[in-house]
């Protein structure tokens, strides 16, 4: 890892700690399932880049690494797009 | 050849030097880590495509207890938190926060494995167990697999809180602090995801 000054980690608690409240408190709106979800999956991922990019010091890592961790992320993807697709696209 | 030449030569023979620049037992865990997303993504793509398959599914917050998991995030993220610290700790040199942080990390992961153990008996007393529905079947795996990685992980971190009251780690040599620190995270980060998408949805 690169020499980097601490990032303020209680900040980024903070922000989670927040977020989470915020998805919690979120998730008993009465609103539309597809804007539900999409509002839960957003919180969700902000939460996992902060994790990742902080705690993890993605950010503050060789690309070589991100290059790894961003490949995987996106054969990943691919993954469940196509088990979604399968569902949500019209048999012969 | 002076007994110190020697010593290089073998300390160069043990540790060769990175291509990568990254240490090898970085990278490994790094490697570790992207076959254990793909491991997840497994489990999550499953859940998702049984249930967009599912023509109904209970809504989570019927059965589930949405604010003692919530509680058990918040205990996950402070985990998170203090092993950063800790690592941030070793690096400054302040080796008796060093075992503070990573003790109280050690701490936060047997609450979050407790926490669960009480939610798995009270659902399992309650009738929801693994083979009363699609919906419990897919619950068990995929939280029994995530909680059996920071089970593994309260483990290995019991191993370095052991090395670290030893003084074994200095702000030069604590690799194995980053190491664990790194699955940890990442351990925190799958929770985040099966958090909302589990028991939230």
């Amino acid at each position: 890892m690169t020499e980097h000054k601490h990032p303020n980690y209680l900040g980024i608690f903070w922000i989670l700690l927040t977020v989470t409240v915020l998805e919690v408190g979120y998730s008993f709106l009465k609103v539309p399932r597809p804007i539900l979800i999409f509002g839960l999956v957003s919180l969700a991922a902000f939460k996992a880049v902060l994790v990742a990019l902080y705690f993890m010091h993605l950010k503050f890592e060789r690309k070589a690494l991100g290059v790894l961790f961003a490949s995987t992320l996106i054969l990943g993807a691919i993954l469940v797009s196509v088990g979604i697709g399968e569902h949500l696209l019209p048999r012969p | 050849m002076s007994n110190h030449a020697i010593a290089a030569i073998a300390h160069e023979h043990v540790e060769p030097a990175s291509a990568t620049g990254i240490p090898h037992d970085k990278m490994g865990m790094w490697v570790f880590l992207c076959s254990e997303i793909m491991f997840f993504t497994g489990l999550i793509g499953s859940y998702i495509v049984l249930r967009f398959a599912s023509p109904t599914w209970p809504h989570p917050g019927n059965t589930l207890n949405i604010w003692l998991t919530a509680l058990n995030t918040f205990i996950l993220i402070c985990s998170s938190v203090t092993m950063v610290l800790a690592l941030a700790s070793v690096r400054d040199g302040e080796l008796r926060k060093l075992k503070l942080f990573l003790s109280m990390t050690l701490l936060f992961g047997t609450i979050f494995l407790s926490i669960q153990a009480y939610e798995y008996r009270h659902l399992l007393h309650a009738g929801f167990n693994p083979h009363a529905s699609l919906f419990g079947s897919v619950f068990y795996t995929t939280t029994g697999f995530h909680g059996f990685h920071v089970f593994c992980g309260v483990i290995c971190m019991a191993f370095v809180t052991g090395k670290a009251f030893l003084g074994k780690y200095t702000p030069a040599h604590h690799q194995g602090v980053e190491t664990i620190g790194l699955y940890w995270h990442f351990v925190d980060l799958v929770w985040i995801i099966l958090f909302t998408i589990i028991y939230l949805f």
